[in-house]
């Protein structure tokens, strides 16, 4: 019925100039009369208890208007259960700020200071005192590992590992030629985005709430303040038009949040509380993992036995759970497989989704062990990977939706030039560098959730098309423009999108790579229903002028409906709601994910990531000269921003396997490195050559547009290629990351 | 950040009298790029804010003895780039090239580089003991998160590092230091200018309160043939030194005549050893005879952990240095100045 006029043509994005202009407004630059400001003060100590907070003394201070802390805030919501929000764990006790007396976790937030100017503020915060009486904490995962258990709560999106083993993984494993015992380790790493969290709770004069707020999911942050603070949903208005990147840091109600609506409410007044750089570092991060492997494969190099266990951190007051060890069970066809996953409680704040969560730790340290097992039994890491290739997902014992891997290995093979490789290590100079060549596989789930979509059409032709989505800077407002210009007919340039308002029919947040899949789905559907009502309403008119056709006889675009083999007979859609007397047409609708479809299948993205490293063999330094990632991941609605979004994950998987850690000190418990000075994330001169593929890949399985969605897959992997590529410059396998020069040495 | 009174200062003498007011909690702002920081961490908390950037110390001039002078309020980028400095002193050019970014060697200036304050994470959070912000509190970094910190000329105090990069170069160069104080004028060799921790590493150099940088004396330089910058870091740009050494080399074909070594990323100041040095005088320039000279240097190295591997670094670092400088200032071709992966020595 309809061509592709616009899906599969790489577009720029639709909101480049707003953002380069500066029109694009972030959270913390809505200004209204009268705004007061909040600012911070951040726990210097993890576990004790408050005695006292010299909070009267500093409210004396001109400027200063309040001084919040758990002594004299307003109470909110008793129940654990109205301080969940969406993506909180089912039985939990989620944080609130200044609640209690007792510390959970350092650089939580003791007080909040609020001034008539943000200079005010952040000065009266620092001469806020506050004295502790401290108690013992624990943030060390090595030394307190002999805890460690399997979690007890569930959380949206977890997959616990399989309850039973397959077969028999100890057997297989003692009587195999080839095995692999080793430990991998991940450290902390946090989020970093570039914006810090903010938000601008604005007091109406009716005492409604307008929030502009740093956040993935709008009506996520709706639900959770209506929750926390007893308010109906028509008395919060949540408001986030733009993001400067959340990683999953957003997923979840941030606590300037909770600050900023506590604030306002107590004050009856509009107030502001952005985070600083190093209080970004005080509520999510990924969660440090220990991962322990124990790999064999038979005489012909069959891969026969996997028993992954990943040891993981957790706050104390709730679980956190990503899917880490399922992979491992899944990735290659394996009889033998034993998954565990445990974690260990500790005084830190809840870790958090972050790009790829639990894939790309648990792809990390298993892509790496495969790559010790292929070597041990002499074969090439792309041939035994390929030998052991997955044909269905054993863990669920259903076939694929679809899977192109083995394209993404050739092709991207092809392109490194990966047949020249030596098997074995240390086999390639150049000048004092030590040249290494690895390659590992990525893997993520398709997901579809429901979502709505609303479409307003008006008689100057022009299209509106909203969802209470985000665009975290991935480029959500394109694609949906896209999206409902192909299944509207209306020409792009008359076609908005609209997005960030918890006033909008329901998304679901922004995370797992699920926004096209879930929302896109949607704007389909409310687009070919327009066209739908449209027609009818074309029916409608005087002089029928599209005769007696039917609607599969129509051609919908440029804005006009008309006879496909009959042009002459035509309509525009502006003349169709114009001769019906309308002065608008409009129509929603929610979309279900096709159940029934996906559940017997497996649905997965997948990607061939292939490195190479240069290594100076004296001083340890480690560069990144090429990257090849080939991405197996649906139908590629936009290649333009699909390649940055690929690019950008193998920057930040360059960044994993080299250099980001979040550096705890167990003397304080608290994350010493917290600053983008210290906290090192790649600069220009990190990266080289990186050369990304989409490989075609058909699936109706997945959802109405076939496409499976990019946010996550380009990251998995990366930090095993490159760390396999070290070893095989230098001969070394190092195990923990980041793979800094002192390892080398 | 707390509220301080701000003042420009029309000259030199000026800007000495109104410091001199402030009793110790007065600050000279210029490039602003370390002081802002501070300022903002609540790590510096000066009453009064007394703005130099008017003062006319913004030449780079002849000096005495076929040396150049660097004036105080001169850019680190208008230095490193200034055609004299790249011609006569190029371990400096490249030493400035390899710190901070484009953007800040903009603003930054000569003697804020000479006067940048440690990157120990410990001083720099206000919450946390820290001997040097506040003296006898306790040093965290020597059993925490210490990768940044020193392994030489440590004390129980402080193992902190000078973060500077320039001031590498300068040691191995043996600037001199002009300063002015309400007594006039006096100079300080670089070898002076910066302490030790010892009990005291809140004093961090040997200018008083009331003294001024005017300007950086460059004694006249054979070394120019033979000089590098190598600085290994965590990343490629935009990182303080792990190690960092400044090799200057005078060659008679391939026995060196004479020999300057200066480490960064290690101690609390430059860290020269001149007896190391001599030890390469007569010798030919391979690295059998450089290895020696590296165990020297590092001689006494003290690790904490995080940072053991400096020591084993420091010395590879100090051979590869020496290498590249025996190959010859121009045959070593770094992006910026920074060690590039194909400035090979093989």
């Amino acid at each position: 019925m309809t061509t592709t006029e616009y899906l599969g043509k790489p577009t720029s994005r639709v909101d480049g100039p707003a953002k380069v202009t500066g029109e694009a407004k972030y959270a913390a630059e809505f200004n209204v009369p009268n705004l007061a400001y909040g600012y911070i003060v951040s726990s210097g100590v993890t576990r004790g208890t408050i005695k006292s907070i010299n909070a009267a003394e500093v409210e004396k201070i001109p400027g200063v208007l309040k001084v919040l802390t758990h002594e004299n805030a307003p109470k909110t919501a008793s129940l654990d259960r109205s301080h969940r929000d969406q993506l909180a764990s089912t039985h939990g006790s989620p944080f609130r700020p200044l609640y209690q007396a007792e510390l959970q976790h350092s650089l939580q937030p003791v007080a909040l200071v609020v001034a008539e100017t943000f200079e005010a503020a952040r000065y009266a915060a620092s001469l806020v005192q506050v004295e502790y009486e401290i108690a013992p904490h624990e943030t060390d995962l090595h030394g307190s590992r002999a805890k460690a258990h399997p979690p007890k709560d569930s959380r949206t999106g977890y997959v616990p590992p399989p309850k039973k083993p397959r077969g028999t993984p100890e057997e297989a494993f003692e009587k195999a030629p080839f095995k692999v015992e080793a430990e991998y380790y991940q450290p902390a790493e946090h989020h970093n985005p570039m914006e810090n969290f903010a938000s601008t709770c604005v007091y109406g004069e009716d005492g409604k709430l307008t929030i502009y707020q740093k956040t993935q999911g709008v009506q996520n942050c709706q639900e959770y303040i209506c929750s926390v603070f007893g308010l109906s949903k028509d008395e919060v208005q949540v408001i986030s038009p733009f993001m400067g990147g959340g990683f999953g840091a957003g997923l979840r109600p941030t606590h300037e949040l909770y600050l900023s609506v506590l604030a306002a409410t107590a004050l009856k007044r509009s107030v502001r509380v952005s985070m600083t750089r190093q209080q970004m570092f005080s509520f999510s991060h990924r969660p440090e993992t220990i991962q322990d492997f124990k790999l064999a494969a038979t005489p012909d190099g069959l891969l026969d036995s996997v028993t992954h266990t990943a040891i993981q951190e957790s706050s104390r007051y709730e679980e956190f759970l990503e899917t880490v060890v399922n992979w491992s069970g899944l990735v290659y066809t394996c009889p033998n497989v034993r998954l565990d996953h445990q974690l260990v409680y500790l005084d830190l704040a809840s870790p958090a989704d972050m790009r790829a969560p639990g894939a790309v730790t648990g792809l990390y340290g298993f892509e790496c062990a495969i790559d010790e097992l292929a070597y041990q039994a002499k074969l090439d890491p792309l041939a035994f990977r390929l030998k052991n290739y997955s044909e269905k997902d054993q863990n669920l014992d259903k076939l694929y939706s679809s899977k192109e891997l083995r394209e993404a290995y050739r092709q991207a093979s092809e392109k490194f030039g990966w047949d020249q490789r030596p098997l074995d290590p240390r086999s390639t100079r150049r000048g004092s560098d030590l040249i290494g060549w690895g390659m590992a596989t990525g893997c993520w789930e398709a997901m579809q959730g429901k979502a709505a979509a609303k479409a307003v059409l008006t008689p100057d032709g022009k299209l509106v098309v909203s969802s209470a989505t985000s665009d975290i800077g991935t480029g959500t407002y394109t694609v949906m423009t896209m999206i409902a210009a192909e299944f509207s007919g209306v020409p792009i340039e008359n076609v908005s999108f609209e997005l960030g308002d918890s006033s909008m029919v329901y998304s679901p947040v922004e995370g797992g790579s699920w926004t096209v899949s879930s929302v896109g789905s949607a704007v389909k559907t409310v687009c070919e229903e327009l066209k739908a009502r449209l027609f009818k309403l074309a029916g409608k008119m005087d002089g029928a002028p599209l005769g007696d056709a039917k609607v599969e006889d129509v051609t919908f675009d440029q804005g006009e409906m008309r006879v496909t083999k009959n042009p002459v007979r035509n309509v525009t859609y502006a003349e169709a709601l114009q001769a019906n007397g309308l002065d608008k047409l409009e129509l929603d609708t929610t979309e279900l994910p096709q159940l029934v479809k996906q559940m017997t299948h497996g649905v997965y993205s997948h990607s061939a990531v292939f490195v190479e490293v240069a290594v100076d063999e004296d001083l340890g330094t480690i560069h990144v000269t090429r990257v090849v990632s080939a991405i197996a991941g649906g139908r590629i609605l936009n290649p333009k921003t699909a390649r940055s979004q690929i690019m950008g994950a193998i920057v930040w998987g360059i960044s994993m396997a080299l250099e980001e850690e979040s550096m705890l000190d167990h003397q304080f418990g608290r994350f010493m490195n917290h600053n983008y000075a210290e906290y090192h994330v790649p600069v220009n001169a990190d990266i080289h050559d990186i050369e990304v593929i989409f490989v075609p890949e058909h699936d109706d399985v997945v959802n109405p547009l076939g496409a499976k969605g990019l946010g996550e897959i380009g990251i998995v992997g990366v930090a095993a290629a490159v760390t396999n590529a070290v070893w095989h410059a230098t001969g070394k396998r190092v195990r923990s990351l980041p793979v800094t020069l002192d390892k080398l040495l | 950040m707390i509220n301080f009174s701000y003042t420009r200062a029309g000259g030199v003498a000026e800007a000495v009298r109104e410091k001199s007011k402030a009793n110790g909690a007065g600050r000279f702002i210029a490039g602003g790029t370390n002081l802002v920081d501070l300022l903002k961490e609540n790590v510096e908390r000066p009453t009064r804010i007394i703005d130099i950037t008017r003062l006319p110390l913004t030449t780079v001039e002849e000096g005495p003895n076929g040396g150049l002078r660097l004036g105080a309020l001169v850019s680190n980028a208008d230095t490193a780039y200034h055609p004299e400095v790249q011609k006569r002193y190029p371990a400096l050019a490249r030493a400035i090239l390899a710190g901070a970014s484009p953007q800040l060697r903009n603003m930054a200036t000569n003697g804020g580089n000479l006067l940048q304050r440690t990157r120990c994470y410990y001083f720099y959070d206000v919450a946390l003991p820290c001997n040097k912000r506040v003296p006898g509190s306790g040093c965290p970094a020597i059993d925490g998160q210490n990768r940044v910190c020193g392994v030489l000329g440590t004390s129980e105090a402080c193992i902190a590092t000078h973060p500077s990069d320039m001031c590498v170069a300068l040691a191995a160069l043996e600037a001199v230091i002009r300063v002015s104080g309400p007594n006039g004028e006096r100079t300080i060799p670089i070898a002076d200018f910066h302490r030790l921790p010892g009990s005291t590493p809140h004093l961090e150099t040997t200018l008083a309160a009331d003294e001024i940088i005017t300007a950086i004396d460059l004694p006249k330089n054979p070394y120019a043939e033979h000089s590098v910058y190598t600085k290994v870091r965590d990343r490629a740009s935009y990182a303080f030194a792990l190690v960092s050494v400044a090799a200057l080399l005078e060659l008679d074909g391939d026995t060196i005549k004479s020999a300057r070594l200066a480490l960064g990323g290690v101690a609390h100041k430059p860290w020269r050893l001149p007896e190391a040095e001599a030890r390469l005088v007569g010798k030919t320039a391979t690295k059998e005879n450089f290895l020696p000279v590296a165990e020297a240097l590092m001689k006494g190295a003290t690790g904490y952990g995080h940072n053991t591997f400096k020591i084993e670094l420091g010395k590879r670092a100090v051979v590869r240095a020496l290498q590249l400088a025996a190959k010859g200032t121009a045959a070593v071709r770094g992006v910026n100045g920074q060690v590039a992966a194909a400035e090979s020595v093989a």
